[in-house]
């Protein structure tokens, strides 16, 4: 009996037009002529506005670092202007001598940024650190135990900014999470207090409950009782970012099916061990999207305190444009504000996608 | 002490709102029996089953496991859910831990076991089950047949004394009925006790001592399988029969 010997077709080239660049453009630019109609107007849009703007801020921009040699007849930019105010926009009013402190205290912290993002540590370890290292930090910051105190009214710019928002972050989250857990509780009260406190919350504009915390708590608390305005702030900003971050985590609980709960209960696991072990990583995991929306909101919404005389980042820009030294330079110093916040939130947001993916089951 | 019944189940009654789900279930389990439940859907098997470890609770009569009264006031509950084993129909494994991490949850936080004693138990029951090599994997990596093969190697963790199955195939394409079946079976042949609520009437005929038939809340017929499947004394029964067997 002949057997016919089997042999598989080489593997041909795909054909010119489904490849490469031309193939790319073809699916994903001019897939269809409403689809090229749209390529084409951006391409018009940045035509348009792209060479001015680089045009601007690049080429024709002056970039010398010291005041001395600006020369006032170029048409661009002048980021002169930043880099002199710039250590006014990091750390506001900080006195000069005692830099090295805030200095220092962002470089441990970006440390532990980037040992975060790249896992450089354990899990544990990392989360122990951001629990734990912001008290050295404020005492590095505000002095106390043998180093000279510098008044908190003098803090300012990005430092207070990122400040703000690490510590509203780090505390609003276990506060939010306790929250969404009360809302769920079965006892009553608990219940009803965690219903209250989210719902009262979140009625409140941000500014009003700044503006509680900042004037209209010291009318009502004892004379002695002195809790200073940064704190107070502070604890504003936790308190409101805590209530959305409830809603956030309680709609990720919703989405765990019962059988979870059922099957450990099942095996023994005590209910507090249940909801650790089995349904809190599986609900934050669905809600890593918005949990970060939510960080990241709250690091804007820091640009509030303003308000209540607090000089932020945003806040020393504002200051800055107005040094009757330097006038005129107010859209330098709303492009580096913007690019600043930009680079900060977009960073939040790919750290979220990073864990997201790393969570993948 | 030691004649005394595994679960004893008196004058039980259960209500959802004013639906009267269980009415007057009179039951004693024996160490070593296997009793299949098996009857209509909605006629109160699986709520039987789930009231026995109380992740149901009743409202009238009483349940006794291995000497043990499941009461409103009972302090220990935690103790009896660690005697008695539970699989599920959707096998509810947990989808964010390995399926070794699956099965030393509980042993690592309730007995405080040592993660390298607990995980070579759980490779020894995962060996039992035969799905030792899928030990690191996630379980939505696994087909239906070997996520339930898990599952109950997950229940077998505790060394539980009873196991009860809630219709552990009735989820499973047809093809991986048998590989769940076989796991059940041997732990039948090891001398386990267990009730089990299923379809599978071969299985059923195979390795029930006793076979407990239910419709609305009530247990119609209770008897050994060769007369249950032979000689069923009601007309529910047999009707039921008829169409569950062609």
């Amino acid at each position: 009996m002949d057997i016919k010997i089997f042999t598989p077709a080489p593997d041909l080239p795909p054909p010119f037009e489904s490849a490469g660049v031309i193939g790319w453009l073809k699916d994903n630019l001019f897939s269809s002529k409403t689809n090229g109609l749209f390529t084409l107007i951006a391409i018009a849009f940045l035509w348009k506005t792209l060479p001015p703007m680089i045009s601007w801020a690049v080429i024709d921009a002056t970039w010398s670092l010291t005041p001395g040699n600006v020369s006032t007849d170029k048409t661009g930019a002048c980021w002169t202007f930043i880099f002199v105010k710039f250590r006014v926009l990091m750390l506001g009013l900080y006195p000069e001598n005692l830099i090295w402190r805030p200095v220092l205290a962002f470089l441990v912290f970006g440390t532990l940024c980037l040992a975060t993002v790249f896992r450089l540590l354990k899990t544990r370890i990392l989360i122990l650190a951001w629990l734990f290292l912001p008290l050295p930090v404020f005492f590095l910051i505000n002095g106390g135990m043998g180093l000279p105190l510098v008044e908190q009214s003098l803090w300012g710019g990005l430092m207070l900014s990122t400040g703000l928002a690490v510590v509203g972050i780090i505390w609003s989250i276990p506060i939010g999470i306790l929250l969404a857990l009360g809302r769920r509780s079965s006892l009553p009260v608990v219940k009803a207090m965690s219903i209250a406190t989210i719902e009262c919350i979140r009625g409140v504009p941000l500014i009003t409950i700044l503006f509680m915390a900042s004037v209209m708590l010291p009318i009502f608390l004892p004379q002695d009782m002195n809790i200073n305005n940064l704190l107070r702030v502070q604890i504003g900003i936790i308190l409101f970012s805590s209530a959305y971050i409830a809603e956030v985590v309680r709609g990720g609980l919703q989405a765990i099916h019962p059988g979870q709960t059922e099957a450990a209960d099942s095996l023994g696991l005590k209910s507090w061990l249940v909801t650790w072990l089995v349904v809190l990583p599986q609900a934050l995991r669905h809600v890593i999207p918005s949990l970060i929306g939510r960080c990241v909101a709250l690091f804007k919404d820091t640009s509030l305190v303003i308000i209540v005389g607090l000089l932020d980042f945003l806040g020393m820009i504002k200051a800055s444009v107005q040094d009757p030294e330097w006038l005129g330079y107010d859209a330098e110093a709303y492009v580096f504000c913007a690019l600043v916040y930009w680079v900060i939130c977009f960073s939040m947001s790919q750290y979220g996608k990073s864990i997201e993916r790393r969570n993948q089951w | 002490m030691a004649d005394s019944p595994m679960i004893k189940i008196k004058d039980l009654n259960k209500w959802y709102a004013n639906f009267h789900v269980l009415k007057n279930i009179n039951l004693s389990v024996q160490k070593g029996e296997i009793i299949v439940i098996c009857g209509p859907s909605g006629s109160g098997k699986s709520t039987l089953i789930r009231c026995i470890n109380r992740i149901e609770t009743h409202q009238k009569g009483s349940i006794h496991v291995m000497g043990t009264e499941l009461t409103p006031k009972i302090k220990n509950i935690s103790a009896v859910r660690r005697d008695v084993g539970m699989v599920f129909q959707n096998f509810d494994l947990f989808p964010h831990m390995t399926v070794l991490e699956n099965l030393v949850l509980a042993p690592c936080w309730l007995l405080k076991l040592p993660r390298k004693q607990a995980e070579k138990k759980a490779m020894t029951l995962l060996e039992r089950v035969q799905i030792q090599s899928q030990a690191h994997k996630m379980p939505g990596q696994l087909s239906g047949g070997q996520q339930q093969r898990v599952a109950i190697a997950r229940a077998l963790c505790m060394d539980p004394k009873i196991m009860l199955f809630d219709e552990p195939t009735s989820a499973l394409d047809p093809e991986m009925v048998k590989e769940v079946l076989d796991v059940i079976k041997q732990l039948a042949r090891d001398g386990m006790t267990m009730i089990c609520v299923t379809h599978e009437m071969g299985f059923a005929r195979q390795v029930a001592n006793r076979i407990i038939f239910m419709d609305g809340g009530e247990i119609v017929e209770e008897n050994a399988p060769s007369e249950f499947f032979t000689h069923p004394q009601w007309d529910r029964t047999q009707k039921f029969l008829s169409q569950i067997l062609d």
